[in-house]
């Protein structure tokens, strides 16, 4: 039984109190006294030539205060891409400028090209209406294919082909890999694109500037996962504001999915909009905006090839991708397709063979960056998808195929042929587990009820394995990173023995105030209670990189633990004093300093009272006080794996498809609350969902986004999915971290989607559909019913 | 969305007289006028609230059928048409969620007459009349393409009256996003003949499948409409589905709401 | 113009321009910032309140259209002595938020749902809060969360 608010316990989330009864605080329900409101301006062609904008009628509107435009951020830098990836023959990548609003071009629905700041929303809106801009509409560039065919149309002049780089991964391994496929006695070829999404947080993005005249220092309130790296790259690259002199305050956020991770152009421009009118200056995101201004996810279009022999051994794996980028370079966006994905494609297979070619295509469209998953969930897909057709090409059983495949327990470390070094797994364990779990035997029983009523039923399994918990510095540094991926913590025990830790991962919907709560009471041997989590404000916490790729727990979680143990280090010598014995002498357990073989004690609160009352205490040859601060740089990724399993019905006559039953069988490695890591997973799984059968973003030839609402835009609701059975019991603890953790946050959304893919294409098979061998997604009823009709 | 007055009468008469102001338009339940208003895509200078009016609300049985008044929210007819009109209460308790229930009306609906939209399914298939401040309008004249009706500048829906049928079903299959009827069925058996009315599919809105309810009328089963061919030509087309795909819902859909009436 | 309405039992008045929606009127009036927007086409409940009782999106229904009416937002939910009421607890008690974003409107959708009917099958529960988005839980933990508050036995609710 583990300890009540210790490890391992499925303690009840504290910060639930105030968001149940409406006292969560968003950036939107801040209102600073004399605030005004932004609005921006955004194309509403998705290529064009700016020629001249008129700003003086809307300055004449009632209540405008600023109206701005490109033309005023052109002495300030532009917001740049955090990776700089080589291509293929050893150029760097090109990276065109981003700036904080367009400036010569716009190029996309939705780019902003100005702003009125107004003393209301409305107003702002109106005199928005009231901007008279000339713009030469350019032939919009949408299509990724045509992008690169017609290179006389460019979305970025430094940008001559539309191509930003073109990366092979492992690029000395090409020659072995297309050796191994001309050998080969099969090859499985599929085709398939990888939808595009918008990540829809519940909370739209919001942003206020806040600069104090006074004394110079800019403050700025942001929906961000990460507000030290949003500081960073304004400070360094957009606005140059010294970084002592800007503060970002992430307060509650509701909700990221990565799309909060990056730093956008309206949190720059209310901070110069705020320094102009010496006032406070706020922007509330509208959800058609969103979609036309977060970052979008995934947008790939892969050719995959499994090269076999007749037994279904997997010999060599090779794909080709074209990565869609947007019209800008988002700051993770170059990283998603190669280093999230390229190095995932060996998945949790013992392939000797594996090359990865992925080319990066600007295109007029939203940018594209990291989405739940990240890279990650487009490599499962491609893989898990060409696994199911070679099976049904070979006549092999998918759990079988997959089984003789995979790494096994006694191979750890295994060094891939794409360059990662998993540290310890078991995949034939979560496959025993998930077979388990769903009921495979019942499975013909259940087909029966379904056809029954007219329905075909349907299996599909797929395995998943990502790098998360990014990531070592060392090795992020030499991939094109252009910063560090450690994270910190603070731990300050106050004098009357409650402790303040001050994080740099960002909660917003983790539970980090719970979990990491847990973590310090359990290390400290102190009550959860007297524990608070800091996080969010970069004028309290020494550090950060944020929170995204199912880091926080592996790596600030690690941060943690190592701060902890410098203040246990420190409470022995100070309690070495007090009781008069040998540092050496002094053992921690459960929260109290004792003599070893004796019941000389002090408690953690005695010893934090006398670091701060330091009465008695060793002045000589000790600090007062009781804090530390630990940055923790992992060695390695932690690589979380597991299996699932969907079963479907689909109504042949109307095409429609639900989902009767979903199991995970993860491991997660070390967990320290069941119940957040099970809602994390249910919550991916939901994403998955939506992505295999609802949810794409749709542009039409001239760019016009089509899905720029939930009216066209399909998001799950609570009929759309079932109730999912998780599992999370098959551990092998990550070796390289203190807490033995690997992560869960992104599992979900991975090994979701080509577990219903392989099912619905199951139930068509199963039904004497044979001919189909792939739909893309969202498969949604009318797609199904075209494959089987049209 | 753009500033304007907002008057709120009593009766039907103050509520014309108000809507003879330039720029002014009658709002009831709100769904569908306000979210249009918020993305500025309607701008009224003047805005005529309908809720207030206790003789535009209700449902009752009368000597021509279930009356229903204009300014009635869905959730009501949910309710209250159930025990005299189950398949009307069904498709008024599918509509939107239950928060739209509460707020949109069958007025609001009608006048809008949105191609997704049900309740034009029920009116046209139920052969209901729309009774409005100055007329009585039957529902084959009322519907005359998407988002048009036979309604005139400041004609305000006051009530509805629907016949009631031996049997009657509506099948909607629910566009994945918006939730609206990709395709909706609206099917009547009277006894002098049976009403077929598909709302989702058409390019100019809701109209009567005349085939299905000749074959119908000879023979009230589910295989009665198997032998039709609908053709995919007149219907609309979008990410949702195909023509093609909208010809072969109605087609499914028609036989599930036989079965089913 | 000045509009006047109960909110969570009390009488309540702001200022405002004719155009308010209440959802405004609520969170920039009143200050009572619980209730969320999270679209702008009346789709992703965020916003639901009650008035008189009853459920509505409060980004699509006039400040002043509903004046003089009864509102009940997330803050007038819990009981008197400041504890979570049954629903509340529920969802702290089986994980049904993350972010907490939608959890006003869920809250609120929930407690019409269970006034309406007060032992509702998981089907019904999923059916009457399809429009309420969440992204974060995947509904899961939210429909057990309303069948425990319903009295339902939450062992044999679901999966886990
Ligand atoms: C999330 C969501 C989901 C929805 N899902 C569905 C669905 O599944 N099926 C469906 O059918 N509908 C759906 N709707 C639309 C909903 O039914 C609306 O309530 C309805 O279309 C409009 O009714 P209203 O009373 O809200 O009208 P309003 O929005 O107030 O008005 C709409 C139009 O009708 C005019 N008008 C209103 N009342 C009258 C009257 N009595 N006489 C003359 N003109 C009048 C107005 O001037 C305006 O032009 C949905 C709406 C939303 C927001
Ligand atoms: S904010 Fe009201 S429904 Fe989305
Ligand atoms: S808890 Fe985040 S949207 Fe529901």
């Amino acid at each position: 039984m583990p300890k009540d608010g210790g490890i391992g316990a499925s303690t009840l989330r504290r910060e639930d109190i105030r968001f149940l009864t409406g006292k969560g605080r968003y950036t939107a329900d801040i209102n600073l006294r004399g605030q005004a409101f932004a609005c921006f301006l955004r194309s509403e062609v998705a290529h064009g030539r700016i020629r001249s904008i008129d700003t003086s009628a809307a300055e004449e509107m009632p209540g405008v205060l600023a109206v701005m435009t490109g033309e005023d951020f052109t002495e300030v830098g532009g917001n740049p891409t955090g990776w700089l990836v080589q291509s293929r023959d050893g150029a760097t990548m090109k990276e065109p400028k981003r700036p904080v609003l367009a400036h010569g071009k716009v190029r996309h629905v939705g780019d902003a090209y100005a702003l009125v700041v107004a003393e209301t929303y409305e107003q702002a809106k109106d005199a928005c209406e009231a901007i008279e801009a000339d713009i030469e509409e350019l032939p919009a560039i949408v299509d990724m294919a045509a992008a690169v065919a017609d290179t006389t149309n460019r979305v970025h002049d430094e940008c001559d082909d539309n191509v930003v780089f073109d990366w092979g991964w492992i690029e000395e391994n090409r020659a072995a890999v297309d050796a191994a496929f001309e050998t080969a006695p099969h090859v499985t070829t599929l085709e398939l694109v990888n939808n595009r999404l918008s990540p829809n947080a519940m909370e739209p993005r919001a942003s206020i500037g806040d600069f104090d005249s006074g004394t110079g220092d800019y403050k700025l309130y942001t929906t961000s996962q990460n507000p030290h790296l949003t500081r960073l790259l304004i400070s360094a690259f957009v606005m140059g504001i010294p970084e002592n002199k800007l503060t970002v305050i992430a307060p509650d956020v509701g909700g990221g999915f990565g799309s909060k991770i990056y730093h956008y152009g309206e949190e720059a421009a209310v901070l110069a909009a705020s320094k102009r009118l010496d006032r406070p200056v706020k922007w509330v995101c509208d959800r058609s905006e969103a979609f036309l201004s977060d970052a979008h996810g995934r947008d790939h279009v892969t050719k995959i090839q499994l090269a076999t022999d007749m037994e279904g051994n997997f010999l060599a794996v090779r794909t080709e991708t074209l990565a869609n980028m947007g019209a800008y370079l988002s700051n993770f966006a170059t990283c998603t397709p190669t280093f999230l994905h390229g190095t995932l494609m060996a998945g949790p297979y013992k392939t000797p063979h594996v090359y990865v070619n992925v080319k990066a295509v600007m295109t007029n469209t939203v940018p594209v960056d990291a989405y739940r998953g990240a890279g990650r969930p487009e490599a499962t897909y491609s893989l898990e998808r060409v696994i199911d057709k070679a099976a049904d090409e070979l006549g092999i059983d998918p759990w079988e195929i997959r089984r003789k495949n995979f790494i096994d327990p006694d191979q750890f470390p295994y060094t891939t042929p794409v360059g990662l070094v998993y540290d310890t797994g078991n995949y034939h364990a979560t496959m025993d587990k998930l077979r388990e779990l769903s009921d495979v035997a019942g499975f013909e029983a259940r087909a029966t009820e379904s056809a029954a009523k007219g329905k075909l039923r349907g299996f599909g399994l797929s395995t998943w394995i990502e790098a998360c918990g990014i990531a070592p510095s060392n090795l992020v540094g030499v991939l094109g990173c252009r910063v560090g991926l450690y994270d910190a913590a603070t731990i300050r025990v106050n004098a009357t023995g409650n402790i303040s830790v001050l994080v740099g991962a960002h909660s917003h919907g983790q539970g980090h105030e719970t979990v990491f709560a847990q973590l310090i009471a359990e290390k400290l041997g102190v009550d959860a209670k007297s524990v608070e989590i800091v996080h969010g404000d970069t004028s309290k916490i020494p550090f950060g990189m944020g929170t995204y790729g199912s880091r926080s727990l592996a790596v600030c979680g690690s941060a943690m633990m190592k701060a902890a143990d410098k203040i246990i280090d420190k409470g022995k010598k100070i309690a070495a004093h007090m009781l008069e014995a040998a540092e050496g002498d002094i053992e921690f357990n459960d929260g109290s300093f004792s003599v070893a073989g004796t019941d000389r004690q002090k408690s953690f609160a005695e010893i934090a009272f006398s670091a701060y009352v330091p009465h008695n205490y060793p002045l000589e040859t000790l600090e007062p006080g009781l804090e530390e601060t630990a940055f923790y740089d992992p060695a390695n990724f932690t690589y979380p794996a597991g299996a699932y399993g969907c079963e479907v019905e689909v109504d042949p006559e109307t095409g429609g498809v639900d989902i009767v039953r979903f199991t995970c069988a993860d491991d997660f490695g070390n967990v320290i609350n069941p119940m957040i890591v099970a809602g994390q997973v249910h919550g991916g799984v939901a994403q998955g969902i939506g992505q295999a059968l609802l949810e794409g973003v749709v542009y039409n030839e001239d760019g016009q986004l089509l899905t720029g609402s939930y009216m066209d835009y399909a998001m799950p609701r609570a009929d759309d999915v079932p109730n999912f059975t998780v599992d999370h019991s098959c551990v092998t603890p990550c070796t390289h971290n203190p807490l033995g953790a690997k992560g869960c946050g992104e599992a979900g959304a991975i090994g979701t989607p080509p577990a219903v893919v392989n099912a619905v294409i199951d139930a068509l098979h199963r039904a004497g559909h044979r001919h189909i061998t792939h739909i893309d997604m969202p498969l949604t009823p009318s797609r199904v019913w075209t494959a089987m009709h049209g | 969305m753009h500033d304007f007055e907002l008057v709120k009468p009593a009766s039907v008469a103050e509520a014309v007289a108000a809507l003879g102001a330039e720029g002014a338009q009658a709002l009831s339940g709100g769904q569908t006028l306000l979210p249009s208003m918020k993305q500025r895509l309607a701008a009224p200078e003047r805005l005529v609230s309908l809720g207030d009016i206790a003789e535009m609300k209700g449902v009752c049985l009368g000597d021509r059928g279930l009356a229903v008044g204009g300014a009635t929210p869905h959730a009501v007819v949910a309710r209250e048409a159930k025990a005299h009109y189950p398949a009307l209460a069904w498709l008024a308790g599918e509509i939107g969620d239950p928060s739209v229930r509460a707020r949109g009306t069958i007025g609001g609906s009608l006048a809008n007459n949105d191609p997704a939209a049900c309740y034009p399914a029920a009116a046209l298939g139920s052969g209901a009349t729309i009774v409005t401040d100055r007329r009585e309008i039957a529902a084959d004249a009322f519907f005359q393409g998407l988002f048009t009706t036979a309604l005139e500048e400041g004609e305000i829906i006051t009530s509805v009256h629907f016949p009631i049928p031996e049997k009657a079903a509506y099948m909607k299959f629910a566009q994945p996003a918006s939730r609206f009827a990709l395709v909706g069925v609206f099917v009547a058996k009277f006894a002098d003949g049976v009403r077929v009315a598909i709302t989702g599919a058409g390019e100019d809105g809701v109209f009567r499948w005349t085939e299905a309810e000749a074959a119908l009328g000879a023979d009230f089963r589910p295989e009665a409409v198997e032998g039709l061919a609908l053709s995919a030509g007149g219907m609309l087309g979008d990410m949702h589905g195909a023509p093609a795909y909208r010809a072969n819902l109605v087609k499914v859909l028609t036989r599930r709401a036989v079965a089913a009436a | 113009m000045k509009v006047t309405m109960t909110v969570n039992g009390k009488a309540m008045s702001a200022e405002t321009e004719g155009r308010t929606l209440l959802s405004s009127f609520l969170r920039e009036g009143l200050g009572l910032t619980g209730t969320h927007v999270g679209c702008d086409t009346t789709q992703c409940g965020a916003c639901t309140v009650h008035v008189d009782g009853q459920p509505v999106k409060s980004c699509t229904v006039l400040a002043q259209d509903v004046a003089g009416r009864s509102v009940t937002t997330i803050e007038g939910m819990a009981n008197k002595d400041g504890s979570l009421s049954v629903i509340q607890q529920a969802f702290q008690d089986h994980h049904g938020l993350q972010c907490g974003f939608c959890t006003p409107g869920m809250v609120m959708i929930s407690a019409a749902l269970l006034s309406e009917k007060p032992n509702p099958t998981e089907e019904e529960v999923r059916h009457y809060l399809k429009g309420n988005i969440c992204r974060c839980t995947g509904y899961h933990n939210i429909v057990k969360a309303v069948m425990a508050a319903s009295g339902a036995d939450s062992q044999k609710l679901a999966a886990e």
